[in-house]
């Protein structure tokens, strides 16, 4: 049924799918960006996106190209396409969005470009299906006509083959929906939910149990994103009673094609009012500061610098709302909206982190016979101790004042003095993006490195999840926060590894 | 002025005072319940004419006077209460029901006469203040009688604002305590009364307790002069009245067990043993009627224990009204948490709405067992007890009680509750003092 054969026509090829220069027939790498043309059928199983080889090229100048194109070819057989279609319908014109988050390539026309694969979806290189097959099996009642959105009719010998890794039944869901991939029918009316904590009572519209009270689970006590080459996971932890982190991950590219990932995490501060809303207005801040300003060309450093500026914008003026909880419980404390932050973009071969407060980033590289690092410097009194000489970092970090910050964002904040940094590994790796939350519980780096999971690169999201696990088995006394972002040294292979 | 913009459709605001931290392992959640109505009746002198733009009133309202023996001694407090509820009618708004009770070992009507309500305008007034100069003073006093007369001639009515004005000088000593228990237990919820006692020959304790079970008002009027201003406010507050028989509705879930329900402002009245079930795990405690005005409420539950980092709704307040069709509308609701946590500033810190009624209600329970002490001869521990009451007053800002304590005993200090007892005190200054004693302040702002 929902089959995806995909079988372009060699003609249609005509640009790089990163930056859409024009490319010349025989072209190995795009003339303008580098992006490697033959990087597309990398082999099956990585999550990476596939990307268009021209027809032309591969028959006429590269016989190694063809070769690659055509053996994966066969992975993605009607078989495992069909079974694998993953949770929803996503509808056609959506793909292409898709591709935009989770490809190098935003600039991919839905026709060059299959569906997604956001989900991480592996393929499986059963079946001995070729791409005629393929188009076969697809040239059904399915709709061939809808979805030669630029192509046309699929030839037999096809002279580039395209495909995508992970099967998506949406590209036909318009005229021929594949009931068993569509969403079950709709979710429950809101009334029928059941108490997670007795099983018996059904939830109020305030979140609590019609029984035995019990506060549900909200939308924020646990937040799991991935993204190709970025993964983030956070949560409320064992002991807080709501979830005062927040993060942002996105990708984009810059000017020349080349991709660009980001991360930020914020840790809400606790004595503050509304710690969750400022983490939340600074995460979003600083990413949609970030998605504008990489594509045109501004240094991803000054860019960090911007975004971090904007976030605390964004946390100062909640400051100015009128406050409900102020109105409501007037004697509490009342400290502006405050939140830590801190960021990391993956841009043009270079690592760039930004932070204010005391929330870190990890440097934990493929090969662990090299020495892990730890790229901040906490704006905490326990750093500022031991960068005084007045306290081993042992002694400060023992002292209950340990985690009193001396920077943030909030309208209080003394003065906003963004810190950035620029590095440019020269191996393959992971950044870990993380809230004290995690790193209370793997202080060092060495610590840290030994909890990151040696696949890390490949399954991001898996690692933040292990690094959630750990805090969590350590006691999860605070929210905890981590984003994940696999590096590697060339910047299409990302991933690759 | 009168406010002529407000709707006659009451408004109700709900809103929670509380530390809702607990630590770990506490159960018991306190908070404090400000009920809010706004946009009913008006209060104060302006009322009658602020009427005047709305529509028809919706209230009847029977008085009750005393016309025992003991009225006639001095013969001004006779006269003094004929006074008083010729002013109390001429408060009447136009087009509310009333009635004229005289109240002796039996209950007669004065006014209008034949199990009826006169609906007041000018010529029915006339007629009522006429009629009033029949009241003479003999007999003996039966109050019971008096409120279950006033229960049916104010359910003749069809009206939802029914109230009553009971006038008394001396004791209930013409029927049982049970008697008049029966009789309370009887136009409880169907009517509010606010009750007065004229002199210093009446017993506190009836008084209040008349007021306490028909949910109005109690006060001590000593001097038989002063009748007809309280009158005319006290008639000024029922005419501002808009809703009736409103309940509060309080939800607790399942292991949730409530330690208590009382209405801590503007006076001190314990709800706790008033509820009627409505529905599982919820109850509603009555409030009687509302205008204009704003009550706070203490309620404490003991929540199941929970883990650190839990939450959960230790109870919902909602404000109900009775619908003719059985059901109930829902006018407000609020919501009491608990939420567990490790950090140990936020669950011990009381929120200072709870501590400072928790104090206004001990400063009510004080003067009490101060008075008894008192009354039963322990100076050693009346003079404890009120000692206690002098701090509480001082260190809340509660002057008008503070004041009256301080004409039963000298204070010496009144920071730390020094105090020696009066040798002599007035009568009308105690009773005063008791029965003012669970009047409170609000916090401080």
């Amino acid at each position: 049924m929902s089959q995806m054969r995909q079988v372009t026509d060699g003609a249609e090829m005509s640009s790089c799918p990163s930056c859409e220069e024009p490319l010349e027939s025989g072209d190995l790498f795009c003339g303008a960006c580098g992006f490697d043309l033959s990087a597309a059928p990398a082999p099956a199983g990585t999550d990476h996106p596939t990307i268009a080889i021209n027809g032309a090229a591969a028959q006429g100048g590269s016989p190694s190209a063809a070769a690659q194109g055509g053996a994966p070819a066969a992975a993605p057989g009607g078989g495992p396409q069909a079974s694998a279609a993953p949770e929803s319908a996503v509808q056609w014109p959506q793909a292409a969005e898709l591709d935009s988050t989770d490809t190098p390539a935003p600039v991919l026309h839905p026709g060059q470009l299959r569906g997604t694969d956001s989900s991480g979806t592996e393929l499986s290189g059963s079946t001995g299906g070729a791409g005629r097959d393929l188009t076969g099996a697809a040239g059904g009642p399915a709709g061939s006509d809808q979805e030669q959105a630029g192509g046309h009719a699929p030839e037999p010998d096809g002279g580039a083959v395209r495909y995508d890794h992970p099967p998506q039944p949406d590209e036909y869901a318009l005229q021929a929906p594949d009931p068993r991939t569509q969403p079950p029918a709709a979710t429950p009316p809101a009334g029928t939910k059941v108490c997670v904590a007795c099983r018996t009572g059904t939830v109020d519209q305030d979140g609590y149990c019609e029984h035995c009270g019990h506060a549900q689970p909200r939308e924020r006590d646990h937040m799991e994103r991935e993204l190709d080459h970025v993964a983030a996971v956070s949560d409320r932890g064992l002991r807080h009673h709501r979830n005062e982190d927040a993060f942002a991950v996105s990708t984009t590219a810059l000017p020349d094609g080349s991709p660009a990932v980001v991360a930020i995490v914020c840790d809400g501060v606790s004595s503050a009012t509304r710690p969750d809303e400022a983490s939340a207005a600074a995460s979003q801040a600083a990413n949609e500061s970030l998605l504008a300003s990489l594509p045109r060309g501004t240094h991803p450093q000054q860019a960090m610098h911007d975004a971090i500026i904007a976030a605390f914008d964004a946390v100062n003026s909640l400051a100015q709302e009128p406050a409900r909880a102020r109105e409501h419980d007037p004697h509490r404390h009342q400290n502006a909206p405050a939140c830590t932050i801190v960021g990391s973009v993956i841009a043009g071969g270079l690592l760039v982190v930004g932070w204010v407060g005391d929330s870190r980033v990890y440097w934990v590289p493929e090969d662990r016979t090299a020495p892990s690092a730890r790229l901040t410097e906490d704006d905490s009194w326990a750093a500022q101790m031991v960068a005084a000489g007045l306290m081993n970092e042992e002694e400060a970090y023992a002292d209950e004042r340990a985690h009193a910050i001396t920077g943030w964002l909030g309208a209080d904040a003394y003065e906003l003095e963004p810190h950035t940094a620029s590095f440019k590994p020269d191996r393959a790796g992971v950044v870990v993006v993380c809230t004290d939350g995690l790193w209370n519980y793997a202080e060092g780096a060495a610590e840290m490195a030994a909890v990151v999971p040696a696949d890390a690169s490949e399954r991001p999201l898996h690692c933040a999840q292990v690094l959630v696990g750990h805090a969590l088995d350590g006691g999860g006394h605070d929210n905890v926060t981590v984003a994940v972002l696999p590096f590697s040294l060339a910047p299409q292979g990302a991933g690759s590894a | 002025m009168a406010n002529f913009s407000k709707s006659n459709v009451p408004q109700f605001s709900v809103d929670v005072y509380q530390n809702e931290f607990l630590p770990e392992g506490g159960r018991e959640v306190n908070a404090i319940v400000t009920v809010t109505s706004t946009g009913g009746g008006t209060v104060g002198g302006t009322a009658v004419r602020a009427y005047a733009s709305g529509s028809a009133p919706d209230a009847a309202v029977a008085i009750m006077v005393d016309c025992s023996g003991s009225m006639d001694y001095p013969p001004t407090k006779m006269r003094n209460a004929r006074d008083a509820t010729a002013a109390a009618i001429d408060t009447l708004r136009d087009g509310v029901h009333f009635a004229v009770i005289g109240g002796t070992h039996v209950a007669k009507e004065v006014y209008p006469g034949g199990g009826q309500l006169a609906v007041a305008d000018a010529s029915t007034r006339d007629q009522a203040k006429q009629a009033l100069r029949k009241l003479s003073a003999g007999g003996g006093t039966a109050i019971g009688t008096w409120l279950k007369l006033a229960d049916r001639l104010l359910a003749s009515a069809d009206v939802s604002i029914r109230h009553g004005i009971l006038l008394t000088d001396g004791r209930n000593e013409h029927e049982s305590p049970e008697d008049l228990k029966a009789a309370l237990d009887a136009c409880a919820g169907r009517y509010t009364c606010d009750a007065r006692g004229v002199g210093t020959d009446w017993e506190v304790k009836e008084v209040t307790g008349i007021a306490s079970a028909l949910l109005g008002t109690a006060d001590i009027v000593a001097d038989p002069s002063g009748l007809a201003a309280d009158f005319t406010q006290m008639m000024e507050a029922a005419m501002g009245k808009e809703v009736a028989d409103v309940a509060l509705r309080l939800w607790t879930p399942m292991g949730a067990e409530i330690k208590f329900v009382k209405q801590v402002a503007p006076t001190v009245e314990e709800l706790t043993s008033r509820r009627t079930e409505a529905g599982p795990r919820a109850g509603d405690y009555p409030t009687g009627s509302w205008g204009d005005e704003s009550r706070d409420y203490h309620v404490c539950v003991q929540v199941p224990n929970a883990d650190l980092g839990q939450e959960m709704l230790a109870a919902r307040v909602s404000l109900v009204v009775p619908q003719s069709d059985g059901s109930v509308q829902t006018l407000s609701q609020g919501l009491v948490r608990a939420v567990w946590t490790d950090d140990m500033a936020a669950s011990t810190s009381i929120n200072p709405q709870v501590a400072h009624y928790t104090g206004q209600a001990e400063l009510a329970q004080v003067i009490q067992q101060g008075l008894d002490a008192r009354k039963a001869g322990d100076i050693d521990g009346a003079t404890a007890k009120l000692g206690r009451a002098v701090q509480l007053a001082a260190a809340s800002g509660n002057e008008d009680t503070a004041k009256l304590l301080a004409k039963v005993v000298d204070v010496e200090d009144a920071a730390t509750g020094t105090v020696r007892l009066k040798a002599k005190v007035e009568e009308a200054d105690e009773m005063t003092l008791e029965t003012r004693s669970t009047k409170t302040v609000r916090v401080k702002k």
